[in-house]
């Protein structure tokens, strides 16, 4: 499927990315790290603090605002096999959890801190993700 | 008053997630596939997300404590592992075939679709199984 370069509207979202990360690190000292907070809310049993629920619940409040106001942003599909999706996913939920980390935690919040792990495991992924791309593609 | 500013934190990282197109995963398929269909969004997303929190990190340099509350609650592992390198593959692997990542795999939730719904319930097997390990 081809899409367009966007650079306005990716420049807008990844300001609005950038806000939350700030405000979740600067109002409370917590990373947005995606994998880690689906981790400790959907695989985890801890009765402590319950913050990464709240997030995930205004996450998915967002897409369903979005699906009721302006349906056409939140198109996409993916178009694999049902196994090839399986194989995905349990790559992804595997490989962020060994990593401890993906596009956000690593991506975004790391590498602007100058981690070495963050620079090390997002240019990592990178990588592959190209490699993989473009031989399936 | 902490569960509704989480929310609100949520919502615009959702939003951000959605209005950088970043939910559609031919887009990020489309970064990472050489050829004329090539589309940069992607690093337009990563570098104004970055630099944003660069200036933050500068921030927080000088402070000693969150303005609302607790404590800078960061990760102090230094080490590059084996498990750190063999994990970024295996993401890499799964991101590289799908075009998804968990922060849009969340939010695509909504959007009811089977296959989205699968491969979210496939993300949380797979944080199960390498728990295991």
């Amino acid at each position: 499927m081809v899409t367009e370069f966007t650079p306005v509207s990716a420049a807008i979202g990844g300001a609005l990315i950038g806000i939350a990360c700030t405000l979740l690190l600067v109002l409370y000292g917590k990373i947005a790290g995606i994998s880690g907070i689906v981790k400790s809310v959907f695989a985890k049993a801890n009765s402590g603090s319950r913050w990464q629920l709240y997030f995930i619940l205004g996450l998915l409040l967002a897409g369903v605002a979005v699906r009721v106001f302006a349906p056409s942003l939140l198109e996409g599909e993916l178009q694999l096999p049902p196994w090839l999706i399986v194989v995905a996913g349990l790559l992804v939920g595997a490989g962020t959890t060994l990593a401890n980390g993906c596009t956000s935690g690593h991506g975004v919040c790391g590498m602007s801190r100058f981690s070495t792990r963050s620079w090390v495991a997002t240019c990592t992924f990178m990588l592959v993700a190209f490699i993989t791309a473009n031989l399936i593609g | 008053m902490k569960a509704i500013m989480m929310v609100v934190i949520g919502f615009i990282f959702g939003l951000g997630l959605i209005i950088s197109g970043m939910t559609n995963p031919a887009k990020v398929i489309n970064f990472l596939t050489y050829g004329n269909q090539w589309d940069a969004s992607l690093i337009i997303v990563m570098a104004v997300a970055m630099l944003i929190m660069m200036l933050t990190w500068l921030w927080v340099a000088k402070k000693e404590k969150p303005l609302i509350s607790g404590t800078f609650n960061l990760s102090d592992l230094k080490k590059v592992d084996s498990r750190l390198i063999i994990g970024s593959v295996l993401f890499g692997l799964g991101w590289g075939l799908s075009g998804i990542c968990p922060g849009p795999g969340l939010v695509q939730l909504v959007s009811l679709k089977m296959e989205f719904l699968l491969f979210f319930a496939a993300v949380l097997g797979g944080m199960w199984l390498a728990k295991k390990v």
